[in-house]
């Protein structure tokens, strides 16, 4: 049966059209409001970290004025408290474990993206994520026993034939001594660097592999259907393909090295001071100062370390937002669905 | 030869179907070369490059050379090969002949360096607690009054365990609902404000985990007073796994294709139940393996914990009750204590922990596993953000 629309006598339509409205009604307009309202309370909570970590560091600011980024020392029984020596020392870590860890996350990945056997591919893909999945004391009681008497000797080996370069000296040690002294290379932050890279590795792998494996396989037919090698290919198409990946990736992985505490706190012996000497005992990072500091602290002192934690986490927001920047912008993980 | 029966008839009727017959005389077929498999001269000439290698190591490592122990004959066994291929490349072509196969063993030679780690790692956490993880004792008992260097067959991680889990659940409490609703919000709802909220929530990713610790033990345990427990930790987890959850869940749900949603919308679904029948169904699997994940995160991390927690040495189970540990923070206080039957059972603890992530993450792969052609989760979480749908 059809319903014809209704006339009245001088032939208009008797009824009005509905009104057109895109705001919510009944169960939705529940639905829509309480979503708001679980947005809003995240965005409460999780913004008034930032905003809190701010508003309780600003009375050290204000109170140390610039001197909190240039001091060394944290001393706050003597009133000298600043940030200057757990920054040198938070980068220094972050920068050996960079160092170690960018070459080893992009062999990986090239290796799981072109080179491994295709059966074995999705099991190497677990194995990465198995890695960033484990804990990251476990890696820091790795690093701690089994590999720091490793590392102690390569650290030797590293000043005695490299030890021109400034950065490798270590004061106070004769590295071709007949019985060297090994104490003096113990828990630097050359060690606690290697356990960070392996915390960080994985995380840059599954960056960069995934770019890897988005790169257009027409391209790298092409480029082997003209006689390119392999590794001819991978330079020519895979890695300039990937190279936001790469770069976001590391700086991804970067931003977790510089926050990571714990193997940190375990391995470091605490030292205030700028050093530039990574194979040289002693070092601290914002983090591991936290760590070790905030049990004993009085209400202003707790201050300071908010405000050095906010100043941390400044530079890993500016890190991370980098990298996304890089990623999104680069061609890798664009336009690939040929 | 033919393969038809021989009464092949000149105008073939339709419908007849012929079927082939063996032919005695044909000769045996032959087996497809393939075409990507290496040569035999190429992998002996692989193999024969280590074997080679391991020659060359042995000779400059043990009579040319003082560089003893085993980690210098592994370096010298890797230069070696590198060497060895190098030459090897050259007999067969050019210089780009040889930096192919250079390239190819530094790569090879990288993830076995990597896979080595991996190995070592787990082997050595193994290694040194094993001894504790034989008695069962260590998995049923706690440490009330037990000293650090009692033998292993009193005291355990029971107290630990505990801990782990009542702080986890607690975290998980919170960041559930809140995770997973402010991923709804930001991509169903949209708009201005759920622009915010993102921007936000990616931005506090990046919040170091101490710091997330430092805020609540400041505001929680200092300002308000309140003793340091289970509930101070397990509010520092949520804290540090909130942003992380959201975030990993909000990818999840970007993905889920907007032609499932059009379609309920058109069929006169209310925006409600278009989310809760069809989106968050679709999603599932993605969900479940973004909160383990978070909750593998949360359970290995050592700073908020250390920051809130307190250590107690005896089953703590109710949350607000005080103090209470849990497995991270017990490995950290064993490894400082310095002693011997300390570290070996803070490597058993390392060892129950590492299990436990291991579960996890097992569980996260079967979940995320693809089912019937759908693409796995890694596929849907780093696929390429399609365009935003807005209702």
């Amino acid at each position: 049966m059809t319903t014809l629309p209704v006339h009245d006598d001088r032939g208009n339509l008797a009824v009005t059209p509905r009104k057109i409205s895109r705001k919510a009604t009944g169960a939705d307009a529940v639905f829509e409001w309480s979503s708001r309202a679980i947005g809003a309370s995240v965005l409460v909570i999780t913004g008034g970290v930032g905003l809190f970590l701010g508003w309780q560091g600003y009375p050290t600011i204000k109170r140390y004025g610039f001197s909190f980024f240039t001091e060394e020392q944290w001393l706050p029984d003597e009133d000298r408290i600043g940030i200057a020596g757990v920054l040198a020392g938070t980068f220094s870590v972050a920068f050996v474990a960079m160092v170690i860890a960018f070459p080893l996350a992009l062999l990986t990945a090239l290796y799981i993206s072109e080179y491994a056997p295709a059966g074995a591919k999705s099991f190497l893909v677990s194995m990465v994520d198995l890695m960033a999945a484990v804990p990251s004391i476990v890696y820091g009681i790795w690093g701690y026993f089994l590999i720091m008497p490793y590392a102690a000797e390569l650290a030797r080996w590293l000043e005695s034939n490299a030890g021109w370069l400034p950065f490798l000296q270590v004061r106070g040690a004769d590295p071709d001594a007949a019985y060297w002294d090994a104490s003096r290379y113990y828990s630097s932050a050359f060690c606690a660097g290697i356990a960070v890279s392996m915390m960080v590795m994985p995380m840059a792998c599954a960056v960069m592999r995934q770019v890897f494996s988005q790169t257009p396989p027409g391209e790298k037919e092409a480029a082997l259907a003209l006689g390119a090698t392999r590794w001819g290919m991978i330079r020519s198409v895979v890695l300039p393909f990937g190279r936001g990946g790469i770069i976001g990736g590391t700086m991804l992985a970067l931003g977790r090295a510089l926050g990571e505490t714990i193997a940190v706190a375990l391995i470091l012996s605490v030292a205030f001071e700028v050093k530039w000497n990574l194979l040289e005992t002693g070092s601290s990072t914002i983090s591991s100062l936290i760590a070790n500091r905030f049990g004993e602290a009085s209400a202003s002192q707790l201050s300071a370390l908010l405000a050095a934690g906010f100043v941390l986490f400044l530079i890993t927001l500016l890190v991370n937002t980098a990298a996304a920047v890089i990623v999104n912008r680069s061609r890798s993980g664009a336009g690939t669905d040929a | 030869m033919t393969l038809f029966q021989d009464e092949v008839e000149a105008t073939p009727t339709r419908g007849t179907t012929y079927l082939p017959v063996l032919d005695d005389d044909a000769p045996p077929a032959q087996p497809r070369t393939s075409l990507g498999r290496p040569s035999p001269e190429e992998s002996i000439l692989a193999w024969g490059t280590w074997a080679a290698a391991l020659g060359l190591a042995w000779l400059v490592t043990q009579r040319l050379l003082p560089l003893a122990g085993v980690p210098w004959f592994v370096v010298v066994f890797f230069v070696c090969g590198l060497l060895m291929s190098a030459v090897t490349g050259a007999m067969h072509g050019g210089l780009i002949e040889v930096r192919d196969r250079v390239a190819g063993s530094m790569v090879t030679g990288g993830a076995v360096l990597v896979g080595a780690a991996l190995v070592s790692t787990i082997g050595y956490i193994f290694y040194r607690g094993w001894e504790p993880l034989l008695h069962a004792n260590f998995f049923l008992e706690d440490m009330s009054g037990v000293g650090p260097s009692d033998p292993f067959t009193e005291g355990g991680v029971l107290h630990a365990i505990v801990g782990t889990i009542v702080q986890l659940s607690i975290a998980v409490a919170i960041t559930l609902p809140l995770g997973i609703g402010t991923a709804v919000f930001m991509t169903e709802v949209g708009g201005k404000f759920a622009k915010v909220v993102r921007t936000v929530v990616e931005a506090m990713t990046a919040l170091p985990s101490i710091v997330a610790g430092l805020f609540i033990y400041s505001v929680f345990i200092v300002a308000l007073g309140y003793p340091r427990s289970g509930l101070a930790a397990g509010l520092a987890l949520g804290v540090m796994m909130l942003p992380i959850i959201a975030r990993a869940s909000d990818v999840v749900l970007r993905v889920v294709p907007g032609g499932l949603r059009e379609a309920s919308l058109a069929l006169g679904a209310s925006r409600w139940k278009t989310v809760w029948h069809v989106v968050l169904p679709t999603a599932r699997p993605g969900l479940a393996t973004a909160l383990i994940l978070g909750i593998a995160r949360g359970a290995g991390e050592t700073s908020p914990v250390l920051l809130t927690s307190g250590a107690a040495a005896f089953v703590v189970a109710n949350p607000t009750d005080g103090v209470m540990n849990s497995l991270p923070l017990f490995i950290y206080t064993n490894v400082r204590s310095g002693q011997g039957t300390a570290e070996d059972r803070a490597f058993a603890a390392a060892a129950v922990l590492l299990i436990l992530v291991l579960a996890l993450f097992v569980v996260a792969r079967l979940l995320a596993r693809p089912r019937g052609g759908k693409p796995s989760l890694r596929a849907r979480l780093f696929a390429r953000r399609p365009p935003e749908v807005r209702s």
